[in-house]
């Protein structure tokens, strides 16, 4: 069990606001962090992480690594951690990476193989690919057999099929080291996929939490088909007002009335919604 | 000319380089922290130090010669100082002390912290992280800083001539040998110390931008 209970004043750009975090995570348990930038998770995770200090108590499994008189220094708390740009060390080779962390030849081949690296272990890290780079770092996190798996954004800055590739990695990892982990994310599908809990956050302070279905799907339980997107534009076709606006990676268009455009504004969030119909299903092929 | 350049007497030379290696030496162990403190503090007397530091830049070795002179006929440091071998390594650190905090300090706050913060979190202390992580990763700086210090160490002269003074195989060094040789008009001394000095600090020079070149292209075309 993992007691978070801290508070810290963080300082932006425009304002200064607190982060004051009241969080219980269970022992092997996959946990995200979401909310929009600029809201505290990944101060969060570098507090959890001993990177920055914070006021407040940070028990895991009855260790205490910050109270009021102690805060245990990042080398001495056992945490993995991954950050967004890979950060591996870049004039070693794949496994001096991992064996940088700890000298366990066993442990490196294993952790290798299961991400498919072995037959890159010998390449320099600058010499791969962002989805190599980070599946290394990933292993090179999991070398001290972390009881924390901290990830800060982990793969925003990949494409979507290496993505999916190391989402796959990640919930293998998680599989078969059972390690309680925590991972900032603002993308909901990964979310989904890949975790059991959300913790969404703002200005510093937890609005809302629960499982994935409960925080990200907006309209539980109705036969109701809600899609956030952004909106483009407003075009006038004849008599009729058709809006544009850009669901994921799609634009679609749809048709409202005259007083409805009174209230959209272009260039804010909206929801496309209906209700009352069977939406179908059809498969995509990919070429 | 080989009855000249065999009688040519070379423990100036000599001498000039043990006090440019040593020196580069004592300045390496000590300039590390410091620069790696500096390059990591949010510290309100970082200034303060930076300033310090880059004094003997600006600063005639003149001035520098005659405080260290004072200092040294004090006896502060309980050791024969003045016009001594000991004392001119002193010197020499004092006065060279900016070539290689600076460029150290510069390729310390380059490394990308993260990776620094990886390597806390893999349990290695700032000792080790800066050993097998952060030096590691910055050669062309590393490189500079060791051959632009040793390098300006044997370009010394002022200092030199102010704490040393000239005693032959102690406190010699090749450019107050040539301006010894000027000063009796003995010109072709002068003539093929000169040569060598300038021959020597290009070739320095010039290893130094070959590698920094190539060093960049090969660890520049990813990202």
């Amino acid at each position: 069990m993992i007691n978070i209970n801290i508070t810290k004043k963080l300082h932006a750009k425009k304002s200064s606001m607190e982060l004051d975090i009241q969080l219980q995570i269970k022992q092997g348990s996959f946990v995200a962090l979401y909310g929009k930038s600029g809201s505290g998770k990944t101060t969060m995770l570098r507090v959890l992480a001993g990177l920055e200090d914070a006021q407040g108590e940070i028990e895991v499994d009855g260790e205490t690594w910050l109270n009021s008189s102690t805060s245990l220094a990042p080398q001495k708390r056992n945490i993995g951690f991954v950050f967004q740009d890979y950060a591996l060390f870049s004039n070693m080779s794949v496994e001096q990476n991992l064996l940088f962390v700890k000298a366990d030849k066993k442990l490196s081949k294993k952790l290798l193989e299961m991400t498919q690296l072995d037959s890159l272990k010998d390449r320099m890290p600058n010499t791969l690919s962002g989805g190599q780079q980070q599946r290394v770092a990933l292993c090179r996190a999991m070398m001290r057999e972390p009881k924390l798996l901290l990830m800060d954004e982990p793969l925003s800055a990949l494409d979507p099929s290496m993505r999916n590739k190391l989402q796959t990695d990640i919930l293998n990892f998680h599989k078969e080291f059972q390690t309680t982990t925590i991972m900032v994310s603002h993308d909901p599908s990964e979310i989904y996929k890949l975790c059991e809990h959300v913790v969404v956050l703002e200005d510093g302070k937890i609005i809302n939490e629960g499982t994935p279905k409960e925080v990200l799907l907006k309209t539980r339980g109705s036969q109701k088909f809600s899609l956030e997107g952004k909106l483009l534009d407003i075009i006038k076709v004849d008599v009729i007002y058709v809006a544009v606006v850009s669901i994921g990676q799609q634009i679609v268009e749809v048709v409202v009335s005259e007083s409805e455009i009174n209230t959209l504004v272009v260039g804010e969030n909206v929801t496309v919604s209906t209700k009352a119909f069977a939406p179908t299903l059809t498969r995509i092929m990919n070429f | 000319m080989m009855d000249i350049l065999s009688s040519l007497e070379l423990t100036p030379f000599v001498l000039s380089l043990k006090l440019a290696s040593l020196t580069t030496l004592i300045l390496f162990l000590l300039s590390v922290p410091l620069s790696w403190y500096l390059s990591q503090t949010s510290s309100k007397a970082k200034p303060f130090f930076e300033a310090l530091t880059a004094l003997p830049l600006v600063l005639p070795p003149s001035v520098i010669g005659f405080y260290l002179l004072i200092a040294f006929s004090n006896n502060i440091f309980g050791l024969e100082l003045v016009f001594s071998f000991s004392g001119l390594v002193v010197a020499s650190c004092l006065y060279s002390l900016p070539f290689m905090v600076q460029p150290l300090q510069n390729g310390f706050e380059s490394l990308n912290k993260n990776m620094l913060e990886a390597s806390y979190l893999s349990g290695k202390t700032k000792f080790q992280t800066i050993l097998r992580v952060a030096l590691p990763n910055m050669k062309p700086a590393l490189l500079t800083a060791l051959v632009v210090t040793f390098a300006h160490t044997i370009g010394e002269f002022g200092v030199i001539l102010m704490v040393g003074g000239s005693i032959p195989g102690e406190t010699k060094v090749a450019s107050v040998a040539i301006y010894e040789a000027v000063e009796i008009m003995d010109y072709t001394t002068a003539h093929i110390y000169s040569a060598m000095m300038l021959s020597m600090s290009f070739i320095v020079l010039l290893s130094i931008y070959v590698f920094n070149h190539k060093h960049k292209k090969s660890f520049g075309g990813f990202r």
